[in-house]
């Protein structure tokens, strides 16, 4: 029951501060929205200090869930209200939960226009990303997949900003709903495929994932409903050709909406890809690994060098996301042990890190009301405090050692190089680049001389600062000490390794 | 011929839908009151919707060879009165304003109704035409009500003259059908299609000319040429009942000719029916991206949706089957809804134009935030997006689609509602908008106490409530099954 409330939380939270605006004044839906998020975050992490996600599962293909619910939905298609819990959704969701706290806070003098309803829609849709990550049966998973996408367009759309030059941020949101939409119809077919291609092998009609990991595919009909998955969850993470929308959306977005993309939305890509890509087709993953990996490859390298010529800080940062994301690929198809705890850590410290930056571009935007680098310059002379905290998450977003992603990265290189030496050659490249990008942000932004026309500006206020503090505490501490991460995923992976490593010693591919 | 009790009771809903035309009529020869013949109308009607659940309690019932009332014409039944409910009740308060007679348009609508209830229990090819007769017949003076206004009328003769038309096709269709199989009832002619075995030239010509009249009715590409000028000629209810009841009752006539005349064995049909579905989809579709008034808007998305509904309609089986049944349910609540909108907006009628241009629409939330949210939600379940009625239509389909194998459909219908996405989103959005503070139109403040208000606030909460948890509505359309011929 206790994961229903973390479903359910955010929705009554939203409504509230909906319905709350007009009787109590805007401070309320802000007050209301925080001690939600606040409330979600402790109840994921209660889970967290609760359960036992050591679990070792060796030798069951068939995975178990620390804490499930199920009941009844729609039994004519076999369809059921099934919620599970392990070590990799509960990070998470404590990664949600998290983040949504600080898309809370850091809106929190940025958004004074609609307040109740903006709350509204961010809570919603992180109520939806919560469901994603604890979904267990197809339909539901794919229900609350597009559910959440709703109220995604409508921060874009009405709280986003309109940057010159840019086509606007209606344009910006449509790009983005219909972009993740249509691939998403994509993936239902596919879900529909294999539902039925199971119902005509089994004679039972479900979208339970348990069962379904049981169907028997042929390989064609596997390879092909894996790319109707591949599809969705390419253009959510996204994945080169398929990432046209997220400069844009990012660009365009208010910071709240940044960080909800980044952080999370990204991630319920990966998360899909783990959990139902390699497990519910792992021959057909095993057999287009080469192609994904390189696709990653390219991603890391274009978006790398795409994010270098940048002038919109936000956009930047936007085009690390995808060179990131990029590191997350190889990882899960490589499938080693090693890496896709890699992925793991990689995905939580990106989500620290790209919501840090988010966060301070959308401050650095309340101060000087321009996010473009070629109009700034010496902020280090003009700030005491945010220009280290920036240039602490543009390290880290670089890799240096001792932050969440360098373990992440480190982890995913190298239990990728056994299986896949050329692409994590390749890959190892494309780090050299994240340097520069970095780097040239810094640059840019922080160091030079302070722009002519100064006109004082304040620092970071006391909420600004432990926001960022806890943030970068939080991402030292994923450098520092990963083990704890590691622990609680461990079984899972474990999991999804045995599954698809087994495939790929059978289709003998993974040695690109 | 002598009736039993349990062919009386099912005969019900006609009757009592039949009384109700009378009693209006009688009504307002004596007595002039916008009121009473609106409460008369409204009365009746719901009777005759009490009386559907007491129409199937004896089974399915042959009522002269012209009519069968099964489960599948219950459920159809039920589901055109409360199409023409609301839409009486829309009219109530949007016929309000207008200066000319008020009351004789119920007359018309009950009549049209009587026409769509006698399509769903038709089994035969005689009582298929009455029906379709009588249902349009009566929306031809439904459309050009507002005679002085010339695009009603405008809208008034094209249908007119569209229908006629499709009239011709149809009993040229069934003569055809008729000279080879020597019998008009849909069983007769599945006997003997079953019998003769190898497809016969006359026959399927026959069968594709029913098909064309249907179309026409349905608005299916290429015959959909009338529609958009209609929807925007003909008066906000009067189109929210011309996009759901009508198509509704011709969607259910369609299906059980198909299936019970045992048509679908010829897979030349099937092959003529993909092809209008699928350019019924892209034309819809893509015509819709170019609009800028609501309701040209909603006539091109409702050709699109029609060619939806023939996807399940291609599926057969009986996952086809109850698909038809769940998305024209999702698509007519949805659709109900978002005239409903309209027609508040415009209520009362001030005798120029229907507030149906995306202007009129600015920034509506921010004046009429409840309003606006069902125009949003009627929005996202045309479009089929997840918590709305809409997505569960659009699963039903897409699982017969895959069922079916039907590839070619399925792939269109994907590319179809992603490019759907883009106009829905478009005048959703522009609900949002900052209020430009010159209007012409807003419904009036205390429109949630009319009877129209309330209508369309428990049709939000039931495109809600089909999303959320649709399994009783999935049993009831389960129920509601086709035997093949």
């Amino acid at each position: 029951m206790i994961l229903v409330w973390l479903i359910l939380l955010p929705f009554i939270g939203g409504l509230l501060c909906w319905l709350g605006e007009r009787v109590m004044g805007i401070k309320f839906p802000r007050w209301v929205a925080l001690l939600t998020m606040l409330l979600s975050l402790g109840l994921s992490i209660m889970l967290w200090m609760q359960g036992d996600y050591s679990l070792a599962q060796i030798g069951t293909s068939h995975p178990q869930w620390v804490v499930e619910y199920q009941v009844a939905w729609i039994p004519r298609f076999g369809i059921s209200f099934h919620l599970g819990l392990d070590g990799l959704s509960l990070l998470l969701v404590v990664l949600t939960n998290l983040l949504g706290v600080m898309a809370v806070v850091c809106s929190w003098r940025e958004i004074s226009d609609k307040v109740g309803f903006f709350h509204l829609n961010l809570l919603w849709n992180l109520g939806g990303v919560v469901g994603v990550f604890l979904a267990l049966d197809l339909f539901l998973f794919f229900f609350l997949w597009e559910m959440m996408l709703v109220p995604m367009y409508f921060l874009i759309a009405l709280w986003g900003h309109n940057t010159p030059g840019g086509k606007g941020r209606i344009h910006a949101a449509m790009k983005f709903f219909i972009y993740t939409q249509a691939s998403g119809l994509v993936m239902l077919v596919a879900i529909l495929g294999l539902v039925f291609a199971n119902y005509a092998s089994s004679g039972v009609i479900t979208f339970d994932y348990n069962d379904l990991l049981k169907a028997h595919l042929s390989p064609q009909l596997s390879y092909l409903l894996m790319l109707g998955f591949f599809v969705a969850f390419a253009v959510k993470m996204p994945v080169l050709g398929f990432h046209s929308w997220l400069p844009d959306a990012h660009s365009q977005a208010p910071t709240a909406g940044s960080v909800d993309l980044a952080g999370i939305l990204l991630k319920t890509a990966a998360y899909g890809m783990l959990r139902y890509l390699l497990p519910l087709f792992p021959q057909a993953s095993a057999s287009f690994a080469p192609v994904a990996m390189w696709l990653g490859v390219a991603g890391i390298i274009y978006a790398a060098i795409m994010a270098y010529a940048q002038t919109d800080m936000k956009r930047l940062v936007a085009y690390t996301s995808i060179s990131h994301m990029g590191f997350v690929m190889i990882g899960i198809f490589a499938g080693t042990q090693m890496a896709l705890q890699g992925v793991v850590v990689q995905m939580i410290a990106h989500g620290i890190s790209a919501a840090g930056l988010f966060i301070l571009c959308g401050e650095i935007y309340e101060r000087l009301h321009t996010r473009d680098m070629r109009k700034m310059g010496g902020l280090w002379s003009r700030f005491p405090y945010l220009p280290p905290i920036m240039l602490f998450f543009c390290v880290a977003s670089l890799g240096l050692p001792g932050l969440g992603n360098f373990v992440g990265e480190f982890l995913i290189l190298m239990g990728s190089f056994k299986v896949a030496t050329a692409v994590t050659i390749a890959a190892t490249a494309g780090m050299v680049l994240s340097v520069v990008y970095a780097l040239i942000l810094v640059q840019r932004a922080l160091h030079g001389v302070p722009n002519a026309e100064t006109h004082p500006v304040s620092d970071l206020s006391k909420r600004e600062l432990v926001m960022m503090l806890s943030l970068m505490a939080i991402l030292a501490w994923v450098g520092l000490f990963p083990q704890t991460i590691l622990n609680t995923s461990n079984a899972a992976m474990h999991n999804v390794q045995q599954i698809y490593q087994s495939a790929q010693a059978h289709s003998g591919a993974g040695t690109p | 011929m002598m009736f039993t009790h349990a062919q009386w009771l099912a005969l019900l809903p006609i009757l009592l839908t039949s009384a109700t035309a009378i009693a209006v009529m009688s009504a307002i020869a004596i007595r002039r009151n916008h009121w009473w013949n609106a409460t008369i109308s409204v009365a009746g009607l719901n009777l005759a919707l009490i009386s559907t659940f007491f129409a199937a309690y004896w089974g399915a019932q042959m009522v002269t060879p012209l009519l069968v009332v099964d489960n599948y014409a219950v459920f159809y039944m039920a589901m055109i009165l409360v199409m023409t409910l609301a839409t009486a009740t829309l009219l109530h308060a949007y016929m309000s304003g207008y200066d000319g007679n008020k009351e004789e348009i119920y007359l018309l609508l009950v009549l049209s109704s009587l026409g769509a209830v006698l399509l769903a229990c038709s089994s035969h090819l005689a009582s298929m035409f009455i029906g379709i007769e009588l249902l349009s017949i009566p929306l031809y003076g439904m459309i050009a009500y507002p005679v002085k206004l010339k695009h009603a009328l405008e809208g008034g003769i094209k249908y007119l003259v569209l229908s006629a038309v499709a009239s011709a096709f149809l009993l040229f269709g069934m003569a055809l059908i008729y000279s080879q199989t020597g019998t008009l009832s849909f069983d007769g002619i599945a006997v003997w299609i079953h019998a003769a075995g190898a497809a016969n030239g006359i026959l399927l010509i026959g069968a594709a000319l029913v098909l064309v009249g249907l179309s026409f009715k349905i608005s299916a590409v290429p015959f959909h040429l009338w529609t958009p000028d209609v929807y925007d000629g003909a008066p906000a209810p009067i189109t929210g009942y011309l996009a759901t009841a009508s198509k509704t009752a011709a969607f259910a006539v369609l299906l059980r000719f198909f299936i019970e005349g045992g048509f679908y064995r010829y897979g030349s049909l099937l092959d003529v029916l993909t092809a209008i579905a699928v350019a019924s989809i892209l034309v819809g579709n893509i015509a819709a991206l170019f609009q800028n008034n609501v309701k040209r808007m909603l006539a091109y998305s409702s050709i699109a949706h029609m060619g939806y509904v023939l996807v399940a309609v291609i599926a057969i089986g009986p996952l086809g089957t109850e698909a038809v049944g769940a998305y024209l349910l999702t698509y007519v609540v949805a659709t109900l809804s978002a005239f409903g909108v309209v027609t508040l907006m415009s209520s009362p009628f001030n005798n120029e134009r229907d507030a149906t241009l995306y202007y009129d629409y600015r920034g509506l939330f921010w004046r009429r935030p409840y309003l606006t949210s069902i125009m949003t939600v009627a929005m996202l379940s045309l479009a089929g997006i997840p918590l709305t009625a809409g997505f569960i239509g659009k699963f039903y389909v897409v699982a017969a689609g895959v069922d079916a194998r039907l590839w070619l459909l399925v792939g269109t219908v994907v590319v179809g509602s992603s490019i759907g996405l883009y106009y829905y989103l478009r005048l959703m959005i522009t609900l949002f908008l900052l209020d430009p503070q010159r209007r012409r139109f807003t419904a009036p403040l205390n429109w949630a106490q009319q009877m129209g208000g309330y209508m369309v606030v428990a049709l939000m909460l039931l495109m809600l409530l089909l999303g959320i948890y649709p399994q009783p509505f999935i049993n009831l359309i389960h129920a509601a099954g086709l035997i093949a011929g």
